[in-house]
């Protein structure tokens, strides 16, 4: 079977500082991959990198097996890839509906002279998009805030949002950074029975940034290590979870988990 | 309190009052073209009003609705008010019909320069592309100073007295319908995901790059027909009284009225015109006295009277209450 995303000996530098560095990861499809390692390790940069906000420096990204770097994050995007931020980015002064719209929307297809002159195919396609995203938000516990400002909406519930704007786009390939940041140990215990029906109910394949271990080994069919931009570890959670390195360079002793 | 509020939600709820108004308006402006029932200067403080209501909901749409600054809305004016003049004096002198493709024409001629514009706004926002516009308006400026063809820096006499109360409110009625179509869809709401996170919007396949040129191109044909109907309006016209003065004052109509919002730019050009005619006497002073109620403003209500907040007879149908199923 080949791999859904492939990241091909991939290398990124700013200046000086090389965040990634020579970097291998290959996605089966229906897979749930996780990304761990310290802080500053180059993880935010490799999301980054794969959704064409950076440029690499070296290397390749494929997305079943068609070369994307390089390419706008807009393009990107619509090929099926969606994410979600480290610092939540929703439309803050927009309603909780409008939010997940604006990602449906790449659903619609309309010309803006259509639009112009609101002609009715237009009409029928916007009660489409109301519908389709008011049905989206119902399983998030989301459908009752429709018309609530998203930056009204309490802290787990904007992580939420932001799952649900991303999934709207109807991606392959969901990548979330840092979905249980915040959150104590009850809530992330929720979080992932959660992205499990998730992970089934919309059939996407997820990558995941995360710190918090019992999420990451719980969910994971495989893992990535990070440390300074390199590639330390890769394998099953119970490797990683034996693996000496890995547990110097990131839980360095630590019996978290 | 609770009566007052549920007069205003029954009141916003009658669908008809915006068409009824259309119609009326539409007849009232036909029989005050027609009928001396209006003096001459209230007649020209009418046309004023609905030029700067064009001029107003188009500046809004790239200031207000995508959060950038142009500071050129005066050029497109300019470009739409040369187009339309070289067209009804030159091309296609006394003939009655020429008014209406003149100002079309001059809507296409700012279209096509908007795009342009938009081309340059991928690469850089912000301030930066507010020195842009502040350069296209001084390039436009100048271009026309030294075209002799267009009178140069003395302009173009003797165009027709076309604007009509009755083409004005026409333009009036098809700029607000059109921007709030656009408003009301996916493209709107691309343009106003760039205002609040252009990063987030691209990351959700917004294609932000076909929102700015539907922006930048509508708002500029407007800005181009505005002209049109203010070279006819005056029958005269020269380079200088497209510059930056100019701007600002379309730029304090959005920002008084409320950004983002077509009932409030309504508002703004309505209350900025009649201020400023009925300041007239003051002289000098009304350049301190408006400046200062725009300080005032930002102080106290950054985002203007209306900003963000719609008239509800102006919602399309389905943005009435989404959550509701039909």
């Amino acid at each position: 079977m080949s791999a859904l995303l492939e990241i091909d000996n991939v290398t990124k530098r700013f200046g000086g500082l090389c965040a990634v560095s020579h970097c291998n990861v290959s996605v089966q499809a229906g897979h749930t991959h996780g990304i761990i390692g310290p802080n500053g390790a180059g993880k935010t940069t490799l999301f980054n990198l794969i959704t064409g906000i950076y440029k690499p420096t070296e290397g390749c990204i494929r997305l079943r097996g068609e070369e994307i770097s390089g390419f706008r994050p807009g393009r990107i995007a619509l090929m099926g890839i969606g994410r979600t931020f480290q610092n939540i980015r929703l439309l803050k002064s927009q309603t909780v509906l409008a939010n997940v719209r604006i990602a449906h929307d790449s659903q619609l297809h309309y010309h803006p002279l259509e639009a112009l002159l609101h002609l009715p195919r237009l009409r029928r396609d916007e009660r489409r998009s109301i519908n389709e995203s008011l049905e989206l938000l119902e399983p998030f516990g989301l459908a009752g805030h429709a018309n609530d400002l998203a930056s009204e909406l309490p802290y787990g519930s904007q992580r939420k949002l932001e799952i649900a704007r991303a999934l709207a786009l109807k991606p392959a390939l969901l990548l979330l950074d840092e979905p249980a940041a915040g959150m104590n140990t009850g809530e992330t215990a929720e979080l992932t029975e959660f992205l499990r029906w998730v992970r089934d109910h919309f059939d996407v394949t997820l990558v995941l940034i995360e710190h918090h271990m019992h999420l990451v080994m719980n969910l994971s069919d495989r893992i990535t290590v990070l440390d300074f931009g390199q590639t330390i570890a890769e394998g099953t959670p119970e490797e990683i979870r034996a693996n000496p390195r890995v547990i110097e360079a990131y839980l360095g002793g630590s019996e978290e988990d | 309190m609770a009566t007052a509020r549920s007069i205003i939600q029954k009141v916003a709820s009658w669908r008809w009052v915006v068409p009824t108004l259309v119609v009326a308006g539409l007849l009232f402006a036909l029989l005050a073209d027609y009928r001396p029932i209006l003096n001459g200067y209230i007649q020209f403080v009418l046309i004023t009003i609905g030029i700067n209501i064009i001029l107003c909901a188009s500046l809004n749409l790239v200031n207000g609705y995508m959060g950038e600054f142009s500071v050129g809305h005066a050029g497109f004016m300019s470009l739409g008010a040369y187009a339309s003049a070289v067209f009804t004096t030159k091309w296609m002198p006394d003939n009655a019909v020429a008014f209406f493709p003149s100002v079309v024409f001059a809507g296409l001629v700012a279209a096509c320069v908007g795009f342009l514009l938009a081309l340059l706004s991928f690469k850089t926002r912000g301030d930066y592309l507010a020195i842009i516009t502040l350069a296209f308006l001084m390039i436009v400026k100048s271009a026309f100073e030294n075209i002799p063809y267009v009178g140069g820096p003395r302009g173009l006499l003797g165009i027709d007295k076309s604007t009509t109360l009755a083409w004005t409110f026409f333009w009036v009625v098809v700029t607000l319908w059109v921007i709030r179509n656009l408003v009301y869809s996916k493209f709107g709401r691309a343009i106003t995901a760039i205002r609040e996170d252009e990063i987030a919007a691209n990351a959700m396949g917004v294609r932000t790059r076909e929102a700015k040129i539907i922006a930048f191109v509508v708002s500029s044909f407007f800005g181009g027909v505005a002209g049109a109907l203010f070279a006819h309006q005056l029958q005269f016209i020269n380079p200088s009284t497209f510059d930056i003065v100019k701007s600002t004052e379309i730029l304090v109509m959005v920002y008084l009225g409320g950004i983002a919002s077509l009932g409030g730019s309504i508002l703004g050009a309505v209350i900025f015109t009649v201020l400023s005619q009925v300041l007239q006497p003051l002289g000098t002073w009304r350049m301190v006295i408006l400046p200062l109620l725009l300080v005032l403003l930002m102080l106290f209500r950054p985002r203007g009277i209306m900003g963000m907040k719609e008239l509800t007879w102006f919602l399309p149908k389905n943005e009435l209450d989404p959550t509701r199923k039909p």
